[in-house]
């Protein structure tokens, strides 16, 4: 029976998982969301700034990372918007702008925002994506017009009333952006922080961020927000609870099943390599 | 000894007065009561302007010292402006802003040679108090770049090492690298595909030419292309860029040619699939269920998309062998292939398979740069310490 | 020749990036923004190769009854599907604007099939640790265990079995305390030696030590 069990059909495991991941969607329980330091520093980073105070985002990642990106997107969004900040939106991958427009979508939607909803060129802008990676962040270092010429529905960037005053990152008082990948919080790190000194502050998928914390605790990056549970985190701080939270629990049980065959593996392993010895 | 226990006992009691001092700073600050009746804020004062040193012009740094009304509770203070204007009187323009508690603004839109004049607003809403003008300044470009010196001196150290570590080797000296177990696999890899009469795929990771990683793959690519020409082993190539299409083409073509096999070689072993990641992804796995590859390669750059290639590629019992430096990747590799190079390993494969002297050279070099780091770090660990210096600084790229 | 002028423009072009890193002055600054220019182009131009590519493979593959042909069919539907309506009927606006048939297609067909593709890594994930976390080693023992505080620490369950115990040594402050030291440290050790041997293989290519690239010679 445990050498069954060693070459388990994969398929068995899919199925596990699948049920760990869509039953508890239909579940209602609270759960208790800890706050890391590193997302907690995000958090403390928006604080700090003062109503009309000018946030970049930078939407660089596509549909499939958008489960434990766009949470975080909405988030902070709503934080700003709440806080009366004023929103750049640019992508550098080019399904970003998109996804950014879904987003307020869906604040504008959300009856806590009637009072504070989002108005384009009000209090949100959105430049829409520019090729070049990179380069593109270099070029936003000596302007913001030139790198936009023309903004995400096509008008010149110099009409729009919010870009008065807003030549590059010394013009910006916090970046937050949202990385699955290359280009991403790295090069926004190699560049707009290393070059032109701006404040950045990240959220990535869970899959990247290890990668990412050397360049949170070298104190290059503000603060650093990972995958689902970053969203999660991020959702409870600034009191705007949403599929992060939502879906902590798919999370939850996911890793469990997980754990569950890992021990289901030892255990077969170790009881066949007895019988071998015999 | 006990200097050096002296030295760290002094330190720590300097943090924990530095701490204590700190909270009762903080402590005046909060005692500071909102004042109802504020009024004119107090000016920025000692305002310095500069031209930025080491750029490529454009640019003038502008600092200055904080109004004293700049505190942390009083909500009624919004940041500081900056005026710019070619006249030492008039003219004046806001270029930017700057949040309270900053003391610096690099105004990036200057013209070179041009003498301007700088001016710093505290602002407080409908309360304003200036600075008096600071110039003239001119901003130019520079030679040399000074906060890059340690790059520079770090690179020629690197060059040097690497430039006579290959000459020695040109001349004939034995060099000695350590086995790497995922490259001694290729020759067998390559056999078993052959043996089974089934195909290899060779994924050269999911970037760009621009990034190394991809010619570092391509490379790889080169020598496995020479083996499946001579076992006249099926390769297939699906790629995601193509230019990574074009040069891949090339180096396989080469190789059937050094290999005196033109006609194995046609153009669609090498094939585009899409740039999207994980539309590529679907692609592959597509393929690599269909055909069911004996053997597998992924040499480059992978994001998210590894794990799901190559646990496919497990699933229909290919041999896999890994090689990238995307860190975050490697433990996905591990998991489901049978070798993976790790970062290093793989810009280190081309010279170990081709047994080159001149590329093995680079190699040693490469190692004596690693060991200056070493040395680097064990230095800046003690000194870093016990507090003696500030070590970490001189390694501040700007 | 034909080898000669590639390593020639490497070389050329790679000495001017790391001329204009350290010097900013011109002329290298302005080489600098050509030669990116140029870059982005030739990267812009070169997407049309490998569209040409896919479908003349696969029309080659329909036409020949290849094997497997019938999914070349699902590929050259699926160019056309999203090339067409992004090209011809987007009503006068931007193809991309919200409205058009492109964005019906991006949102409704695009987004769920690639959110799919990428959710399958959670599927794989379980079935390559349940492969790979074996106790045979003493290693082995204690990657298996980092992998369980870990696992354990990023989700909420991890701290509601560990409240009882003091600040600091709950789950997810031991994952913490695992990802920012021991893993940083081997992540740092691996990306050191990256570095290096990026500049080691950047030289041999503007040096020209380094040709297979370029088809190869011994």
């Amino acid at each position: 029976m445990f050498e069954k069990l060693l070459s388990i059909d994969r398929r068995i495991i899919f199925i596990f998982v699948a049920v760990a991941l869509i039953l508890p969607l239909f579940l209602n329980i609270s759960q208790y969301i800890a706050i890391s330091p590193e997302v907690s520093k995000i958090y403390d980073g928006l604080e700090e700034l003062k109503p009309g105070s000018k946030v970049l985002f930078a939407f660089d990642y596509d549909p499939p990372s958008a489960p434990e990106l766009q949470p975080m997107a909405e988030a902070v969004l709503k934080y700003c918007f709440k806080n009366k900040l004023k929103v750049y939106i640019i992508g550098l991958w080019p399904q970003g702008p998109m996804q950014a427009n879904l987003a307020i979508e869906v604040i504008r939607d959300d009856p806590q925002f009637a009072d504070t909803p989002p108005v384009y060129d009000q209090n949100y802008v959105n430049l829409g994506f520019m090729s070049g990676n990179e380069l593109v962040i270099q070029g936003m270092g000596s302007s913001f017009q030139s790198t936009f010429p023309r903004d995400y529905q096509g008008t010149p960037t110099a009409d729009l009333e919010m870009m008065n005053g807003v030549n590059n990152f010394s013009n910006i008082d916090y970046i937050f952006n949202l990385s699955a990948g290359y280009p991403g919080t790295v090069e926004w790190v190699l560049f707009a922080v290393d070059r032109f000194h701006a404040t950045l502050g990240a959220g990535n998928t869970a899959v990247q961020a290890p990668q990412i914390y050397p360049y949170f605790h070298a104190g290059q990056l503000q603060g650093l927000a990972g995958g689902l549970k970053g969203a999660a985190e991020l959702e409870k701080l600034v009191g705007f609870y949403g599929k992060g939270t939502k879906f902590m629990l798919s999370q939850s049980f996911a890793h469990l099943t997980v754990i569950f065959f890992i021990i289901i593996g030892n255990i077969a392993y170790f009881a066949t390599r007895g019988k071998k010895k015999q | 000894m006990l200097n050096r226990t002296g030295g760290i006992v002094f330190t720590t009691l300097a943090i924990i007065a530095c701490c204590v001092m700190s909270d009762f700073v903080y402590a005046d600050n909060s005692a500071v009561p909102e004042d109802p009746s504020f009024g004119v804020p107090a000016p920025p004062s000692n305002v310095r302007v500069e031209d930025v040193p080491g750029d490529a012009g454009g640019a003038v740094r502008v600092r200055w010292n904080l109004s004293p009304d700049d505190v942390d509770r009083n909500t009624k203070f919004e940041g500081y402006q900056i005026l710019r204007s070619t006249q030492i009187d008039n003219n004046f323009e806001i270029i930017g802003t700057s949040p309270p508690g900053q003391d610096l603004f690099t105004d990036n839109s200057t013209t070179d040679g041009v003498e301007y004049y700088y001016i710093v607003r505290a602002d407080a809403g409908s309360m304003i108090s200036e600075s008096p003008p600071r110039g003239p300044v001119k901003s130019s470009q520079q030679w040399f770049n000074i906060g890059r010196l340690n790059s520079f001196i770090a690179l020629l150290i690197l060059s040097t090492a690497i430039i006579l570590y290959i000459n020695q080797a040109k001349r004939g000296k034995e060099l000695y690298v350590r086995k790497i177990a995922g490259l001694d696999a290729v020759d067998e890899a390559v056999g078993r595909a052959t043996e089974m009469g089934r195909k290899i795929f060779f994924i050269p990771g999911t970037q760009d030419m621009n990034n190394v990683q991809t010619i570092a793959g391509v490379t790889i690519l080169g020598r496995v292309a020479r083996l499946t020409a001579q076992y006249e082993t099926p390769l297939d190539v699906p790629v995601s860029r193509s230019m990574v299409m074009v040069t891949a083409r090339e180096v396989v073509k080469e190789a059937y040619l050094n290999i005196g096999r033109p006609d194995a070689y046609n153009d669609d072993m090498v094939h585009y699939l899409t740039d999207d990641q994980f539309g590529y992804a679907a692609g592959v796995d597509g393929l690599v269920v269909r055909e069911e590859p004996a053997t597998i390669f992924y040499m480059g750059a992978f994001y998210a998309e590894s794990l799901i290639l190559a646990e496919t590629g497990n699933s229909v019992g290919a041999i896999q062998i890994a090689g990238t430096a995307m860190p975050a990747q490697l433990p996905f590799f591990v998991a489901a292939c049978d070798y993976t190079l790790i970062g290093e390993e793989l810009f280190a494969a081309s010279a170990y398979l081709s047994k080159e002297p001149k590329l093995l050279g680079s190699l040693k070099g490469q190692d004596l740069g690693k060991l200056i780091i070493l040395v680097a770090i064990a230095i800046g660990v003690i000194l870093e310490t016990a507090g003696w210096f500030d070590f970490s600084r001189l390694f501040t790229v700007q | 020749m034909r080898r000669e002028i590639p390593m020639i423009l490497t070389g050329f072009v790679g000495f001017v990036y790391i001329i204009q890193f350290f010097v900013p002055h011109a002329p290298f600054d302005i080489m600098e923004g050509l030669l990116t220019d140029w870059m982005l182009i030739i990267f812009a131009f070169a997407i049309w190769l490998g569209a040409l590519n896919l479908l003349k493979v696969s029309l080659d593959k329909i036409y020949r009854k290849g094997k497997d042909w019938q999914y070349s069919i699902v590929t050259v539907f699926g160019f056309l599907l999203i090339a067409i309506p992004g090209f011809f009927f987007s009503g006068g606006r931007r193809f991309q604007d919200p409205g058009t048939a492109f964005d019906y297609i991006y949102q409704n067909v695009y987004t769920p099939l690639s959110a799919t593709m990428f959710a399958m890594l959670a599927f794989f994930v379980a079935s390559a640790s349940y492969r790979a976390f074996r106790a045979r080693t003493k290693e082995a023992t204690m990657l298996l265990l980092a992998a369980f505080v870990v696992m354990l620490g990023r989700v909420p369950v991890g701290d509601m079995i560990t409240q009882w115990l003091p600040e600091g040594y709950r789950l997810s402050q031991v994952a913490d305390w695992i990802m920012n030291y021991p893993n940083m440290a081997g992540q740092r050790a691996i990306m050191i030696g990256i570095g290096l041997g990026i500049v080691s293989t950047s030289l041999r290519l503007i040096l020209g030590i380094e040709r297979s690239h370029l088809g190869g010679e011994e």
